[in-house]
């Protein structure tokens, strides 16, 4: 990351005429270039109103007995402690949830490094068609996940297709009403969705790998799978580490998939998210003290997970 | 090389396999009675339009489709006017609090919207009162921090040189923005651009939670909705239901396929390394 400040130019030792004086230290105050503040303020105004103002109130609702009230209305919202979150940890289907999320990220994670880091290796070799397999592999990822989960119903429904062409070997209760399945098909849907995208990050991250080492591997005589896991995989780990947070982070949101494809998390809450149960307990049931406090917990997951990722995929 | 072809015939049947339910998209949107065996895939005859009739008599496909485009172009605009507004400002300018704005932008990415939920329905639905507005399901996705994100490290790469030089001819930051910086700026814009749309277009959780009346609905609210509320009534809901999908996936795969070049490795890849 390129630091963009610098400090502000320094002030003459000699003594300078007085326009340029108030100049420099107006530049001390706002900068050299006090006009980036007028550009750069709608998008602060932005970055305020949507994302820290939100992150504050989110932890103000979860502390509080927070209710949906009457726009105007004046009523009493007292500080409740860690009540809220007892609540929430007490819950079996936030646990629940919680556990779900785990299960899918344990799927969803490695499968998308994997495949993803495979696919780019590739794609990265010039290759005949290569115009038509990049858009193949992308074209889940700019498509609504409400288009294609249409047709995953229809593909993975109780008289689908796979069950058809699985014919004795269809698993019962099929794959979207089964407990044990719903959320690995969840998992794979979203590993096929978001590949696009991984492939398209490691690709960039390869151009970075110097051609030399291949070479040098090759001169000591190193097979195509001992490169890939001595030049390669090595060459790509700040990818690798941006590619396991974003997919945390995706697996974190999940929640059209299993309002959908699952009909809302079933068969009973085996692959409901916690955004889902977010959204039941806050809007649906009007506790939006409730789904805060899984919102902070949920965030706080997150930020653990990247942190330790960063420290363990960054050691060496 | 045996190996090589190898390598190229699993690509190709991966690419088949990851492009096979959009085929399977249209074919079921043009079959009057759903056929789900292996062969039903691959019809010889009998396709229709009638699903596309249905979903259109149960979904209001036109009404949706312009609330999808409203949607989705005040979110073009505001990230092209002040995304690229702030991205000049990080990369060329040096002002006060630029340090904490390129830190917040960078954390952005890493806090999910989702979870953010709450705080910004309370917000747009109880205190603003804008449920079932434009400017309510746009608000939250106004600036897309990516796109800034495309534009500083755009912007940035370009030779200093460029910039001193108008300056010294007296130009204004905004006069060097629109008149040097913008014209070499196209590739980051249609990047940009691209990666913008598909956000909102799709997003199917915010624009859900604002609209409650059917008239403001998106495309992929109104289509979810009725997977979930009537498609047990229709009488062939999965024909209708893959039409409908047919009609929001189309101007997105449509777009992309036509812009591909712009969406590689190398345009968002200065993005990414950072």
């Amino acid at each position: 990351m390129t630091s963009t400040t610098t400090p502000p130019r320094a002030e003459p030792a000699a003594p300078a005429p007085a326009p340029a004086r108030s100049r420099s230290r107006l530049a001390a105050l706002l900068g050299r270039q006090p006009v980036g503040i007028l550009f750069a303020a709608p998008y602060a105004v932005f970055l305020a109103a949507i994302f820290a103002y939100p992150l504050v109130l989110a932890v103000w609702i979860s502390f509080h007995d927070y209710f949906f009230a009457a726009p105007g209305a004046q009523v009493d919202r007292p500080f409740v402690g860690l009540e809220n979150y007892r609540t929430v940890l007490s819950d079996p289907d936030v646990r629940q949830s919680f556990v779900n999320v785990a299960e899918f990220l344990v799927i969803n994670v490695p499968l998308t490094v994997l495949l993803s880091l495979l696919l780019a290796t590739a794609l990265n070799k010039a290759i005949r068609g290569r115009t038509f397999l990049r858009v193949a592999y992308y074209v889940p990822y700019v498509t609504a996940s409400v288009a294609l989960v249409s047709v995953w119903l229809f593909l993975f429904g109780q008289a689908g297709m796979v069950n058809q062409v699985l014919g004795g070997l269809a698993p019962d209760p099929s794959w979207l009403v089964n407990s044990t399945l719903a959320m690995p098909v969840i998992a794979i849907f979203v590993t096929w969705k978001q590949m696009g995208f991984f492939v398209l990050l490691y690709l960039a991250a390869l151009q970075n790998v110097p051609k030399e080492l291949y070479e040098s591997s090759q001169v000591d005589g190193a097979g195509r799978f001992a490169s890939f896991r001595n030049v390669t995989v090595p060459g790509v780990r700040p990818a690798t580490t941006l590619v396991v947070i974003l997919a945390t982070i995706t697996g974190a949101n999940l929640f059209t998939e299993p309002y959908l494809l699952t009909s809302g998390g079933g068969p009973d809450g085996s692959s409901a998210s916690p955004v889902l149960v977010m959204y039941q307990k806050g809007i649906e049931q009007g506790n939006p003290d409730v789904a805060a406090a899984i919102g902070v917990l949920l965030v706080i997951g997150v930020l653990a997970i990247s942190l330790v990722n960063r420290k363990l995929l960054e050691k060496d | 090389m045996a190996s090589t072809w190898l390598r190229r015939a699993a690509l190709f049947l991966g690419a088949l396999l990851f492009l096979f339910p959009f085929y399977y998209m249209v074919v079921g949107s043009l079959q009057k009675n759903p056929d789900t065996s292996l062969a039903g895939a691959f019809p010889t005859g009998g396709l229709t339009f009638a699903n596309y009739a249905a979903i259109n008599s149960r979904v209001d496909l036109l009404g949706s489709l312009v609330n999808s485009g409203i949607f989705t172009g005040g979110v073009l605009l505001g990230t092209v006017v002040f995304g690229v507004l702030a991205g000049y400002a990080l990369a060329r300018l040096h002002f006060r609090g630029q340090g904490t704005l390129f830190a917040t932008m960078l954390l952005v990415q890493i806090v999910p919207f989702q979870l953010l939920i709450i705080p910004i329905y309370v917000m747009i639905v109880r205190y603003y009162g804008l449920a079932d507005s434009y400017l309510g399901m746009i608000l939250p996705f106004a600036i897309n921090s990516t796109a800034v994100f495309i534009f500083r490290q755009f912007f940035l790469q370009l030779p200093e040189e460029l910039f001193s030089a108008a300056r010294l001819d007296g130009a204004g930051e905004l006069r060097i923005l629109w008149s040097v910086a913008l014209p070499l700026a196209k590739p980051a814009l249609l990047t940009a651009a691209l990666l913008t749309f598909i956000g909102p277009w799709n997003e199917f959780l915010w624009p859900f939670l604002v609209t409650k009346d059917a008239g403001m609905q998106p495309l992929a609210v109104s289509l979810a909705n009725y997977i979930n509320t009537m498609a047990g009534r229709a009488a062939n809901p999965f024909g209708a239901i893959l039409a409908g999908a047919v009609v929001l996936a189309a101007p997105a795969v449509a777009l992309f396929v036509a812009f591909q070049k712009h969406f590689t490795a190398s345009d968002l890849g200065s993005g990414v390394k950072g």
